[in-house]
């Protein structure tokens, strides 16, 4: 195997910049909290602006289906930057992980034909298992009878702006039109990502062919190594913004950021970053290669990345002092975030939990 | 240039054979062909090549069996003295040193540390007073590793104590063999004597052996330091290379001994460890490509920590027998590995790693104030002269 490049390449930092100027235009600090506190917290205006302009719903799905045949790597560099920004729009629930789901069943006509609406804009999707699953883990009870799916689903990402919902259920994965289920938006601790539950009395759906857990667990794989880049994303953001707010800010006659005691927590956190982008970036590319060590590339970066965006928008709210605390300036929206994400595709313990038989370290 | 460089390997080799040629003479035909550090310019042993391409060369001969110049050994002269000399050396200079440096022939210590200077270095106090052609240097120096086996040191001295202390400063090359250096073992909390104290007594230097300026040792010595850095951090290793893998071997060897709570512990270190081995070879990805910036500092941070915390998990695993250790004798080490030994060794010698080289506190402020551009503390000493500081 040829060393895997951790570096961005050319293509990806111009696609960054692309998406950056975008977010910077549509999505700073003080549209995003006016748009989460409104009646539609999704931005679905910036959503298809994404998707139509900058094509970030179909760079890993395969041209011969409507994509554009790029890859993770891609994906991920975007994720990072909706990090950076936490803007509200459905791309984890919808061009990961949903389109990741479809993708490992594609052999389906209806699975073809939902993923190429999704690449194209078209439509937006959910995957509907809770945002805190991770690999591996059980899925929940929908169950398939006589007149339809039946069951709940609690906590799902992105589900509340889905045109389509993607369910894996006892007899396999269905295909099912939002309308057919009750989708209740619930009050979530992520303001920018906010989930909700999705019940199923009866609904109508088409049934794809293929295992279910294989294309959950692909999902869930995938997303798992996509979050580890959003998370790198949402770190940078908060050292960024903490060490700016430290040259500025004066008390006892001098920059606070002066003061070894701050200057050396933020040269810690930027320490944990290096570690971090570099698992993230190599998970990126594992899941790229669709190489044989991704499960354990993404471990690694899911139990790193997620402690160190907890770490980094903790010290922001900490070292901005009062300011940190006020619901005007945006730090909360990264705290809430990377708390969040924490819990998102498998906790780091989990990930561990996950990681030790695959590197023979036995409990 | 991938090409071109495998032809001037398959040259040396053709008319070098590895299997009949001395060892020595091959590294010298290795040098004068461009092969021995192909970032450097033609005619100083490299062809003025991207430094990643390093790699191929390195691979071409370690295929053909051919005698490396057993770089650990000579890790000062390659880390540090070489780009400085590359850097700020003469031509006469360069010629003179380069070759027999890289060829192992000459070994070379840095004795820039003093009992009062340590992490404050610009406040050295070892003085040269300049005599006619040569400088006089007189003062003591510390940490210096194979200054017994040392034919020369990079040395930086005051030579104008009435500037401020960064602006006072020389930097020089020193014959390890003059009469006035006195090498003494510095024993460590491991028991043995990696280090040494050099007494410095009426050396005579000649001035041709200045490098750089007069005054302008501090920046010299930037160079020096920041390449130390990156030799430090930047080794690729495999998966489980270094400290984690001895540890992960610990565990599998000892399954009585496992808690779940360890359990946690080690996977996590597990984790870091990946991690850092990770970001070391996007370090290098980035190096191939330019010259060392300071994300070499973030890598040494980490490595501390990580090989301080995982040699202490070992001991604390190994129960009963972490209670023993191999030696105390006093013995002074020619070659140090930091994984080497048992573990009571391998976490003493680990306390060494967040002070070497750059202490953590040090690195942290380096990271604070030239990546994130954070403002320096007040510095009370900076324009005042050097001879009236508080010592």
């Amino acid at each position: 195997m040829s060393e895997p490049n951790l570096l961005y390449t050319d293509v990806e930092d111009d696609l960054r910049a692309s998406v950056r100027d975008l977010l910077a235009d549509r999505a700073d600090g003080a549209a995003v909290l006016g748009r989460v506190e409104s009646a539609e917290p999704h931005d679905l205006g910036l959503w298809r602006t994404l998707a139509a302009d900058l094509g970030v719903t179909s760079l890993h799905v395969p041209e011969s289906l409507g994509g554009q045949g790029a890859g993770y790597r891609e994906t991920a560099v975007v994720a990072e930057e909706l990090g950076r920004s936490v803007a509200p729009v459905p791309f984890l629930g919808s061009a990961v992980l949903a389109t990741a789901a479809l993708l490992r069943v594609s052999d389906d006509e209806h699975a073809r034909s939902a993923l190429a609406k999704l690449a194209a804009g078209d439509a937006t999707a959910a995957l509907v298992v809770p945002l805190s699953a991770w690999p591996g883990s059980p899925l929940p009870s929908v169950r398939a009878e006589g007149g339809g799916l039946v069951g709940t689903v609690r906590s799902v990402a992105d589900a509340a702006v889905a045109d389509l919902l993607v369910v894996p259920a006892d007899d396999g994965l269905h295909l099912v039109e939002a309308g057919a289920a009750r989708v209740t938006p619930v009050v979530s601790l992520d303001l920018t990502r906010p989930v909700a539950d999705v019940e199923f009395s009866g609904a109508a759906s088409v049934r794809v062919s293929g295992s279910a857990a294989a294309a959950v667990d692909a999902a869930l794989l995938t997303g798992a190594g996509v979050l580890a880049s959003e998370q790198v994303g949402v770190a940078q953001w908060c050292l960024d913004t903490t060490v700016a707010y430290l040259k500025e800010r004066y008390q006892f006659g001098r920059p606070v950021g002066s003061f070894q005691a701050l200057k050396h927590r933020l040269a810690d956190l930027w320490q944990e970053l290096v570690l971090a982008r570099a698992a993230a970036r190599y998970a990126a590319d594992r899941l790229a290669a669709g190489d044989q060590d991704a499960p354990i590339a993404v471990s690694v970066a899911q139990s790193l990345c997620a402690a160190v965006a907890v770490h980094a928008a903790e010290e922001c709210v900490q070292l901005h002092g009062g300011i940190g605390m006020t619901w005007e300036h945006p730090a909360h929206l990264y705290l809430k975030r990377a708390k969040a994400d924490e819990i998102a595709l498998g906790t780091p313990g989990r990930h561990r939990a996950v990681l030790a038989p695959l590197v023979d370290l036995p409990g | 240039m991938s090409e071109e460089l495998r032809e001037r390997v398959a040259a040396l080799l053709a008319a070098h054979d590895p299997a009949t040629t001395d060892r020595l003479e091959f590294l010298r035909a290795r040098f004068d062909a461009g092969l021995a550090w192909v970032h450097f310019p033609v005619g100083l042993g490299g062809l003025g090549a991207a430094r990643g391409d390093q790699r191929i060369v390195d691979e071409e001969l370690a295929k053909a069996g051919a005698p490396d110049n057993n770089p650990r050994r000579i890790g000062i002269g390659l880390g540090m003295a070489a780009p400085t000399i590359l850097a700020f050396g003469a031509d006469e200079q360069k010629r003179r040193f380069l070759r027999p440096l890289w060829t192992g022939e000459e070994v070379w210590c840095q004795l820039f540390s003093e009992p009062g200077a340590g992490s404050d270095l610009a406040a050295l106090g070892t003085r040269a007073r300049r005599d006619g052609d040569d400088w006089v240097v007189t003062g003591q120096k510390v940490w210096t590793s194979t200054a017994h086996t040392a034919r020369w040191a990079i040395l930086v001295a005051r030579t104008d104590p009435d500037v401020p202390k960064h602006a006072g400063m020389t930097y020089f090359v020193c014959d390890m063999t003059d009469p006035g250096v006195e090498v003494r073992p510095l024993r460590q909390i491991t028991g043995e004597a990696e280090f040494n104290e050099v007494f410095l007594t009426e050396v005579r230097i000649p001035d041709a052996h200045r490098l750089g300026a007069v005054g302008d040792g501090w920046r010299v010595a930037q160079t020096t330091l920041m390449n130390e850095r990156v030799a430090i951090g930047g080794r690729p290793v495999p998966r489980e290379g270094g400290m984690i893998g001895v540890v992960a071997d610990a565990w599998r060897a000892n399954p009585e001994r496992r808690t779940p709570e360890a359990h946690d512990r080690l996977v996590k270190l597990w984790v870091e460890s990946e991690a850092l081995r990770l970001a070391g070879t996007r370090l290098r990805q980035q190096l191939a490509a330019g010259s060392p910036g300071p994300e070499g500092s973030a890598m040494k941070l980490a490595f501390a920590r990580l090989a301080q915390t995982l040699s202490g998990f070992e001991v604390e695993l190994l129960a009963e027998d972490g209670l023993r250790y191999d030696d105390w004798t006093l013995r002074r080490p020619e070659l140090v590995d930091f994984t080497g030994r048992e573990a009571g060794y391998r976490y003493l010698r680990a306390k060494g790693n967040s002070i070497e080289g750059g202490t953590s506190e040090i690195l942290r402020n380096i990271i604070a104030e030239r990546i994130l551009g954070l403002p320096s503390e007040p510095r009370v000493d900076k324009d005042v002269p050097w001879k009236d500081l508080p010592k």
